[in-house]
């Protein structure tokens, strides 16, 4: 993924937004700042295939050691895949979080929420966060 | 003031570094208004001698059991404890501390959590145990909470009236604030007619409250059938003998682990016992100890799974349990390491055969009679066909017998059954008196 | 002295044919095993428990115990946990057949020294709190802010009232929060002001009539007392909602200020903590709860009571409005027995003193403490107080000094205070000395932590360097977790 072509929400997770057969499929992650913030990751919880996920509201859950992060959709559908090596081999989050390290894949139902953010105005959240 | 050293000099050195004139003025911050203007209205201090002399009078009023022969049980058992167990649990290094927050200086007693867990595995057959929670009770209702947390169905649980009706109580409690539905059933063969797609877990205990051994592997199956969890509550001491739950399919095991070396203590402290299949893990209560290795490389344990506990995951956490019982777990690791398997085989038959001579001589007077045909493990019930209950343990008591557990007080319909409870330390001397009182 | 050669699991010492205990022969007939119980019912084996014998066994545990810190041997400020001094008289008394050989289910009449000491100890933690309707039963803390929290929900149900609200501030303990969700409550959190106080206007609009209790600490894991509490207490009962008073820092108000007379309407006390019952290496504690006259008839059951014609003491099932049981049998009874001695010892201006020396120390380390680290809320504390390694953190470029620091203590000797806790403050060292320490001791570990907080980033980075061990990977153990043993995992 081209991190300038996705959109962010103002927690860290990325969507991409691509189009399958006139269904619009949105590919979900979490950000390489969030990774960084959370410092060493022990454990990931992953939706399941088929669930209903709304945008705003929690789909999954990320660990560190002390300390669970909630996992926010950035749009409202259906899960259709799911990555399942993920919670396995978690570094991958460290080394290729936009591509190899996505989470899911949602077919999306309802148009995306407008407060999602392109990649400049993500980025001055992160500077002013840390 | 027994247990402070400051002499009244060093006090004075002390205010004069913090800049405060007096103690008083220390409490300055609390409003003279909620200020307590009188002494508390509690006794007059006691010195060690007078406290004794106190406690001692205190003490005489109780009829003990050293003093007595206990035939009590239903859930609280009279069996024996090495001594061993007594002089290690007395360490001030293990009582005397707190929760592993710093492994580097608490190795003890992480190492200690690590084999309780292993032995408790071991001896249930189960995949992971957790370091204790309260007592059998709260871990019964913590093992149907994490069910349905697991199973996402928080609209029913099943409950067998042949689990301690204490137990039952406590579920009836905690469910009652949280609006998920306690269905009881008298017993295994009426499951088939409640359990469905909504039930999140069925609660059975084995040897059930009456002392009778269930069928678990059977009652299992049906329960999986219905995509519901399987929770059993056991007798650690049973496990001598019977088939592990883990091999027979249980979901969650959970038990009063007050059998593995802790007294009677009149209820409590007790430990209770909570060992899951593995893939249930994050959803388990209570603290772990995991295994990991140090800087160094080498070997060593540290709390682990820390993320499921109300410190980090506050209001979402599995349980609000924090303090747990380790001082019980110790007594229980202890106990089950000098056990050994021949041990534990040996004190399982040893109430297994005590219990059957004691009801098989009962159940010859005329007066008394068995009710169902269970097997039954180390307790037993006896119907008394004259239905005066009270009469008998008051005649008992006047032998120094304590010859069982009322049943009346939980079941109006077995208002003259006596729950009788047989452990290794009962002679046949003291099971024949027994008859023989109860007979006369 | 620790032994050097005992590093193995219980499990690796284990030799078949080994057995550390011999039961008695079996003196009644005995009947085949599987004519008394099915096969299908049985095991075919004995369980795989390790098989050692009882020297064996002593010296594994006794080992053990000496790679433990405990108060018995160290010095403990654990903010928030009151490791104080756990009195061996109360140990020994607790231990005495006429109070740990006493069966749940005998006849009350047996019981009546023990009915006794439990009906004193109900009015005793009556008045040391000024809410005089007391329960026993609660195993625990956490377990008696639950239990209180289901009779706040029966006193609403029954009042006919859907309250759905629990309110805490951010800097309450993990178990309020937690609790509040098993007993069926949203929780929501509240903001502290930047001296540590409750925000009054952030707690004024979340109040309403969804509101059912709010739960404070007071005094606070910040170590201050709130003079606000009665205003608040005030404001939540005029939306008709109950103040909970989380009983943990008890320490430094006895025979001072009672929360029933500061507006709590309910409460817990942590007698392994107030009343010295030692921590047992993480339990057992007990957690008795208080409560109004009002919500008496809510408390779990049964209670114990005096019947004033047969004067015998009896278990008071009480009324049909109790939320029942919590625990099974009475509660965590040997805990109740050692905190009903530790009342005795101390009597009306002994624990009176109990606080005024637990305050009077922290304030004197406070005072120390200050010269070199952050204090950021003040001078003054009760009990306890939160120092900040912020500071250090600029210094010296350490990420986390606290933990650095708190590693460091080890090498020296000391436990150290309670790390990262509460999380409003950074960077934080909760310390909590207690009333059992001399000076000598406060100003050992005052110039101890002075030293450290001088020493050389790396030196803090990397320590302990004398422990037993180094710095364990929690990562490791929590992304594969080995939560027990398995022969040949190594």
């Amino acid at each position: 993924m081209n991190t300038e072509e996705l959109l962010y929400c103002d927690t860290h997770e990325w969507v991409f937004v691509s189009e399958q057969d006139g269904q619009k499929i949105a590919t979900v992650g979490i950000s390489a700042f969030a990774v960084e913030q959370l410092t060493d990751l022990v454990y990931m919880e992953l939706p399941s295939v088929g669930a209903a996920v709304t945008a705003g509201e929690e789909f999954g859950e990320v660990e560190s050691v002390k300390a669970v992060s909630p996992l926010y959709s950035p749009v409202t559908g259906q899960v259709t895949m799911v990555n399942d090596g993920l919670p396995d081999n978690l570094d991958v989050l460290n080394t290729d979080p936009y591509n190899a390290g996505w989470i899911m894949k949602v077919a999306i139902s309802q148009d995306l929420p407008n407060n999602l953010l392109d990649h400049a105005a993500y980025q001055r959240q992160c500077g002013e966060a840390s | 003031m027994p247990y402070t050293y400051n002499t009244p000099a060093q006090q004075e050195e002390m205010l004069q570094a913090i800049g405060a004139d007096s103690v008083d003025q220390l409490f300055d911050v609390i409003p003279d208004s909620m200020k307590l203007d009188r002494p508390l209205n509690i006794p007059p201090a006691l010195g060690e001698l007078e406290l004794t002399s106190h406690m001692q009078e205190l003490a005489r009023q109780n009829t003990n059991i050293t003093e007595n022969t206990c035939f009590l049980g239903a859930g609280s058992y009279d069996h024996f404890v090495p001594a061993v167990v007594d002089t290690l649990a007395a360490r001030g290094e293990f009582y005397t501390s707190y929760t592993p927050y710093q492994p580097e200086v608490s190795q003890g007693n992480l190492q200690v959590m690590f084999e309780y867990q292993t032995l408790i595995c071991q001896l249930t057959g189960m995949d992971v145990s957790n370091a204790s929670l309260y007592d059998g009770g709260s871990a019964a209702v913590e093992a149907m909470l994490m069910a349905i947390s697991i199973t996402r169905r928080n609209s029913k649980i099943i409950v067998l009236e042949s689990v301690h009706p204490e137990y039952r109580q406590i579920i009836k409690t905690y469910f009652a604030t949280i609006g998920t539905k306690v269905v009881t059933v008298s017993d295994a063969s009426d499951l088939q007619s409640v359990l469905d797609q909504s039930t999140a877990a069925v609660l059975v205990q084995s040897p059930n409250f009456f002392g009778g051994i269930e069928d678990i592997q059977t009652v299992a199956e049906q329960v999986h059938e219905a995509g519901a969890l399987l929770v059993c509550s056991i007798d650690p001491i049973s496990l001598g003998l019977l088939k592990r739950p883990g091999d027979a399919g249980v979901d969650i095991v959970v038990a009063e682990g007050q059998s593995l070396g802790t007294p009677l203590l009149y209820g409590g402290p007790y430990l209770g016992i909570m060992a899951c299949r593995e893939e249930f893990v994050r959803r388990l209560p209570g603290r772990l100890a995991g295994q990991t290795v140090d800087e160094d490389g080498k070997r060593c344990w540290v709390l682990t799974l820390q993320t499921r506990e109300q410190h980090i995951r506050r209001e979402k956490a599995t349980s609000n349990i924090c303090t747990n019982q380790g001082l019980f777990a110790l007594r229980a690791a202890i106990y089950l390491s000098v056990m050994g398997p021949t041990g534990m085989r040996d004190v399982a038959t040893l109430c297994l055969q005590k219990a059957h001579y004691a009801q098989q001589k009962l159940t010859q007077l005329d007066r008394f009679e068995s009710i169902g045909d269970q097997p039954f493990f180390k307790e037993f019930v006896i119907r008394d066909k004259q239905n005066d209950i009270a009469g008998l343990l008051r005649k008992a008591a006047d032998f120094n017998l304590l010859a069982g557990v009322d049943l009346g007080r939980w079941y109006p319909q077995l208002e003259d059954c006596l729950l009788v409870a047989v452990t290794e330390k009962r002679t046949i001397h003291e099971i024949d008196q027994l008859v023989e009182v109860l007979g006369s | 002295m620790r032994n050097k050669h005992a590093t193995q699991l219980i499990f690796e010492l284990s030799t078949t044919g080994r057995n550390g205990v011999v039961l008695p022969e079996c003196d009644v007939p005995t009947r085949d095993v599987d004519q008394l119980v099915p096969a299908s019912l049985l095991q075919s084996d004995c369980p795989p428990l390790p098989e050692v014998t009882e020297p064996e066994v002593i010296r594994h545990f006794t080992n053990l115990s000496t790679l433990n810190m405990s108060v018995d041997t160290h010095f403990y400020p654990l903010g928030s946990c009151t490791m104080k001094y756990n009195p061996k008289r109360n140990e020994r008394i607790a231990g005495w057949d006429g109070f740990a050989q006493l069966h749940p289910y005998q006849s009350e009449s047996s019981l009546q020294g023990m009915l006794r000491l439990l009906s004193e100890l109900q009015q005793m933690l009556g008045e040391i709190s000024g809410l005089p309707a007391v329960s026993l039963q609660p195993a625990a803390g956490a377990h008696g802010e639950l239990a209180a929290l289901m009779v706040a929900s029966a006193f609403f149900k029954q009042r006919g009232e859907n309250r759905t609200k629990v309110l805490a501030p951010d800097s309450a303990h993990g178990t309020n929060p937690a609790s509040a969700r098993m007993a069926g409550f949203d929780f929501i959190t509240i903001r502290s002001q930047a001296d540590g106080r409750v925000d009054l206007e952030h707690l004024k609009e979340n109040l309403g009539d969804e509101t059912a209790v709010f739960m404070i600490t007071n005094p606070s894991t910040l170590g201050l007392f709130d003079d606000q509490v009665q205003r608040i207490a005030d404001l939540v009962h005029e939306v008709g909602g109950l103040i909970y008073l989380d009983g943990a820092n008890m320490n430094a108000i006895l025979g001072v200020t009672r929360p029933g007379d500061f507006g709590a309407d309910m409460m817990h006390y942590n007698p392994h903590k107030t009343f010295s019952g030692p921590h047992g290496g993480g339990g057992p504690g007990a957690g008795p709860i208080c409560v109004t006259e009002t919500l008496r008839p809510y408390l779990p059951s049964p209670t114990v009571s005096f019947c004033n014609e047969s004067k015998t003491y009896y278990l008071d099932e009480g009324s049909e409005d109790s939320i029942g049981r919590v625990r099974s049998f009475f509660g965590n009874v040997g805990v109740l027995v050692r905190a009903y001695c530790y009342i005795r010892t101390h009597g009306p201006d002994g624990l009176k003193r109990v606080s005024e020396t637990a305050v009077l120390n922290a304030n004197y380390l406070l005072s120390r403490v200050k010269e070199f680290l952050d204090i950021p809320h003040g001078d003054r504390c009760m009990h306890e107080f939160v120092a900040s390694a912020a500071p250090v953190k600029e210094a010296t470029g350490l990420k986390q000094p606290a933990m650095d620091i708190a590693k460091r203590l080890l090498d020296y000797g000391f436990h150290p205070p309670t790390v990262y806790f509460p999380l409003t403050v950074p960077e934080g060292l909760m310390m909590e000395p207690t009333e059992t320490e001399s000076k000598q001791t406060l100003d050992a570990f005052a110039d101890t932590l002075r030293t450290i907080v001088q020493e050389t980033a790396e030196t803090l980075h990397h320590a302990p360097h004398t422990t037993i061990i180094r710095r364990p990977d929690e990562v490791m153990a929590a992304r594969k977790p080995m939560v027990k043993w398995t022969e040949n995992a190594d």
